[in-house]
């Protein structure tokens, strides 16, 4: 076909207009960014409430604002609502709609970010006809399916059938709460935050299992039962994973893991690579993505759990799926990756933007899997968790345990212990994991591809057993 | 209390991801385990053998294009070869080196494809597949220059090729030629040392070199079991035995030696094209043979080594213009009869990628 008719090797001509937008464009981002450059140098922000390097701080001088508004109340009022409730709504109401129009905007920036960057890995060019570059693929997606019927199967039950998009889409924003995107700009800062997580994270299973279950259809079924089988055996080395984090940083809230990581200058992912490993892993085996989507194996189970949703019932799993590959992203960033910090650098730039490029390379790296490799069996999965990352993990949690327990004792310089610590972690790590797995019988050497043999002569059952001695 | 679990029956197909076509396996699972599996076929059933006596024999070349979809030229050959033994047809020899070249393109584009959907049933979210879309799409391109199709390509024809290439069809194709060996490494660094691919397919559906012989299996999946039998080297036709070339053979005959099996055809395969380019001789591209051909009473049957193992044309003629009757041996239905051998016992994701390895194409299947 010649290339002038072939619809995927033509790219439409970009007319003058966008030459034009986007100069003006280049134009406005400089002087934006040129301007200011120039208020955060000046230190004529420091402390406003419109300091927008921190929206926490517009949020505080709000709250402080209604409660001296509340304050002024009668006290009867008072003595009935509480001394605050005027900014705990406020405060809340505004959090909420931020995160709700966040994981939204996201999803739909996401769902054509995935699809654009999964064609870049296998030599497509993905959704680029609708709108600039694609971008309103998404949005004519969303579109479509919720024009779209939902079909309810016959021998279904119809209301645990209705409950699990909704069970699941509840915790896929609840994650997003203590979420730290700068030093005070966290909607929920618990502090029992790591707590948190792991419990609403394991209430998206009952769901899945619901759906599962509900569906009345062997596909959904299988999935169900896939994904309850590897939520809980992944449950464990992710707990474990997130409790050398806890105890290194002396704290389960979120903000307070990151601030300790700012202040040591030093990223839990160079303290403990293994829980990054570790975590990394178990939350690809949660959320369903390759290498371990086995829960919706598309090759063997169709589409697992969500099998028979259609319309937007399928569309929310989806999103919930994106959402929460993001939510991870997220939750690596900031328990490994320094969250908001940067080195010094958060002081110019708004640590939500740090925080945000952190998150988007984490989700890189989940496309690019997901763009590589193939899929495990449900028992190798099974296998990994139990034979080699819970053992490991549990030693190497008890490790950290012993390495904070000298620190607090031995009080050397910072970058002397956290060096040594390093180092430590990463040896032991090494040591363990080939130790570990010759112990439970890998032998990497019978593991060498074969090539297959090659023969210029013909022959049958004879010939193929000349052959097979002479190998 | 007991509790007590009893076995179901879980149809994959005919609508599948990995069935490649409408083709259908009732498994009888007990959990995660599969205890028993039936195939079942006939869903792509268009009665070709049938249809053939009602057409003259130039008239059913293009229903061969429609047997093996993805391997159009090795039917259109082994097809053209038994009318032409039955007919006492001589072909010339460039029509002959054309044939060969054209046959092996089919086959490094139907391997890539059996190579692209096993990967992506042993997971992989499309990337090979894709990989290997891309030089496939390239040789279909070459098709289309030299016959004006891409898939249903009807260009061989009793007694020669339909068209001589155009001029820009030598560049094109040393170009490629050039680009595969290239192109097959990539393949090769991207999957052949993975450890998730040897995890999954490495020891996965066996078949012993004594099975694969009395299950009457052939092609990859032959030579993948340990027997080195190529109808290439053990019945040369067309102009194989002037060319060099080597037959891989695998080692364990799971599913990992048939996917090896595959990569080391393509780069034979390139092999051979060079060979031929290099050799193709001048002259007439085809016999001029009578429109409504009319051979002698009598039976002929003719064989190639296409993608999927060999491939038979058993033609009748009873001196009308139609075959009296016709039949093919279709080489996807027959290595797929051991699947059942492969599968049972084992586990649902091991049953798709013994399915996956087996490369069949329900076309073929059902006819």
């Amino acid at each position: 076909m010649s290339a002038a008719l072939d619809p995927i090797r033509t790219r439409r001509p970009q007319g003058d207009l966008a030459l034009v937008v986007s100069l003006f464009a280049v134009i406005l981002l400089i002087g934006g960014a040129a301007g200011v450059g120039y208020l955060v140098l000046s230190g004529s922000l420091d402390g406003r409430w419109y300091d927008f390097r921190d929206l926490g701080v517009g949020m505080a001088h709000l709250a402080e604002w209604l409660d001296e508004q509340n304050a002024s109340q009668p006290a009867a009022t008072r003595a009935l609502l509480g001394d605050h409730w005027m900014s705990y709504l406020t405060t809340a109401v505004i959090g909420g709609i931020g995160i709700l129009s966040f994981v939204g905007g996201v999803l739909l920036i996401l769902i054509w970010v995935e699809r654009r960057l999964i064609a870049r890995i296998q030599v497509r060019r993905g959704p680029n006809r609708l709108g600039p570059y694609g971008l309103l693929q998404p949005l004519a997606d969303a579109i479509k399916l919720i024009q779209k019927e939902v079909l309810i199967p016959e021998g279904a039950d119809r209301f645990l059938f209705f409950l699990p998009p909704i069970l699941v889409f509840i915790p896929g924003l609840l994650v997003w709460g203590p979420v730290p995107w700068a030093p005070n700009m966290a909607y929920l800062d618990l502090n029992v935050g790591v707590l948190y997580l792991i419990a609403i994270s394991s209430l998206a299973t009952v769901a899945i299992f619901i759906a599962g279950w509900s569906s009345n259809n062997h596909y959904a079924l299988l999935g169900a039962m896939r994904t309850v089988a590897m939520m809980i055996s992944y449950e464990i080395p992710l707990g474990m994973a997130l409790i050398s984090v806890v105890l290194l940083a002396g704290s389960m809230q979120l903000s307070e893991i990151v601030r300790w990581q700012a202040q040591h200058y030093a990223w839990m992912a160079f303290l403990i690579p293994f829980s990054l490993f570790t975590f990394f892993f178990s939350s690809t085996a949660e959320l369903n993505r390759t290498p371990n989507d086995i829960a919706e194996a598309e090759s063997e189970i169709v589409a697992g759990f969500h099998t028979e949703y259609s319309g937007m019932k399928f569309g929310l799993f989806y999103a919930v799926e994106l959402g929460n590959a993001v939510a991870v992203a997220a939750f690596v960033t900031a328990f490994f990756l320094g969250g908001w910090s940067l080195f010094g650098l958060e002081a110019f730039i708004p640590g939500y933007i740090i925080f945000a490029t952190k998150v988007a390379a984490g989700y890189f790296v989940l496309v690019w899997l997901r763009g590589t490799l193939p899929r495990f069996r449900l028992d190798q999965l099974m296998a990994f968790a139990w034979k080699y990352l819970i053992p490991i993990t549990i030693a190497h949690t008890t490790l950290v345990a012993a390495e904070v327990t000298a620190m607090g004792a031995l009080a050397l310089p910072g970058i002397v212990e956290l060096g040594t610590v390093a180092l430590v972690n990463i040896a032991f790590t090494v040591w363990v994991m080939r130790r570990w797995a010759r112990f439970l019988g890998y032998r990497p050497e019978t593991e060498r591809v074969m090539q297959p043999k090659l023969t210029t002569q013909v022959g049958g059952l004879h010939a193929a057993e000349r052959m097979r001695g002479a190998s | 209390m007991t509790t007590a679990s009893e076995p179901y029956v879980l149809n994959i197909g005919p609508q599948h991801p990995s069935t490649h076509g409408v083709f259908r396996l009732r498994v009888v699972m007990d959990g995660e385990r599969i205890q028993d599996i039936d195939m079942v076929v006939g869903y792509l059933h268009r009665s070709m053998e049938k249809l053939a006596e009602e057409r003259t024999f130039t008239q059913n070349i293009p229903f061969t294009d429609r047997t093996d979809y993805l391997a159009a030229m090795s039917n259109n050959l082994g097809y053209c070869l038994a009318v032409e033994r039955l007919a006492g047809v001589e072909v010339p020899e460039r029509a002959s080196f054309l044939r060969v070249i054209f046959a092996e393109l089919q086959r490094l584009a139907s391997h890539s494809m059996a190579n692209g959907t096993f990967i992506n049933d042993a997971g992989a979210w499309q990337t090979p597949l894709m990989y290997m879309f891309r030089e496939r799409e390239k040789i279909l391109d070459l098709f289309e220059m030299t016959c004006g199709a891409r898939l249903t390509t009807n260009y061989m024809r009793i007694g020669g090729v339909s068209f001589d290439p155009p001029p820009e069809f030598y560049p094109a194709v040393e170009a490629l030629v050039a680009e595969l060996p290239d192109r097959i490494a990539e393949y090769t660094e991207l999957l052949v040392d993975n450890e998730i691919l040897i995890a999954r397919a490495r020891g996965v559906g066996i078949i012993s070199a004594a099975d694969a012989i009395n299950g009457s299996i052939t092609g990859p999946m032959l030579r993948a079991s340990g027997v080195p039998w190529d109808l290439r080297k053990a019945d040369p036709y067309c102009a194989y035995d002037k060319f060099d070339f080597e037959i891989p053979v695998g080692h364990n005959g799971d599913c990992y030696d048939r996917f090896m099996v595959r990569l080391e055809e393509m780069r034979q395969s390139v092999r051979i094209i060079r060979q031929a380019l290099d050799g193709l001789p001048s002259g007439p591209h085809k016999t001029e043979i009578p429109l409504a051909l009319r051979p002698a009473p009598g039976e002929a049957y003719a064989r190639v080594e296409g993608p999927r193992g060999e491939l038979g044309f058993y033609v009748v003629s009873d001196g009308g213009p139609a075959p009296a009757r016709f039949h093919i041996r279709a080489p996807s239905l027959i290595n797929l009869s051991l699947l059942r051998q492969m599968a049972v016992g084992t586990s649902l994701p091991d049953a798709i990628v013994a399915l996956g390895s087996t490369d069949i194409v329900v076309g073929e299947i059902d006819r």
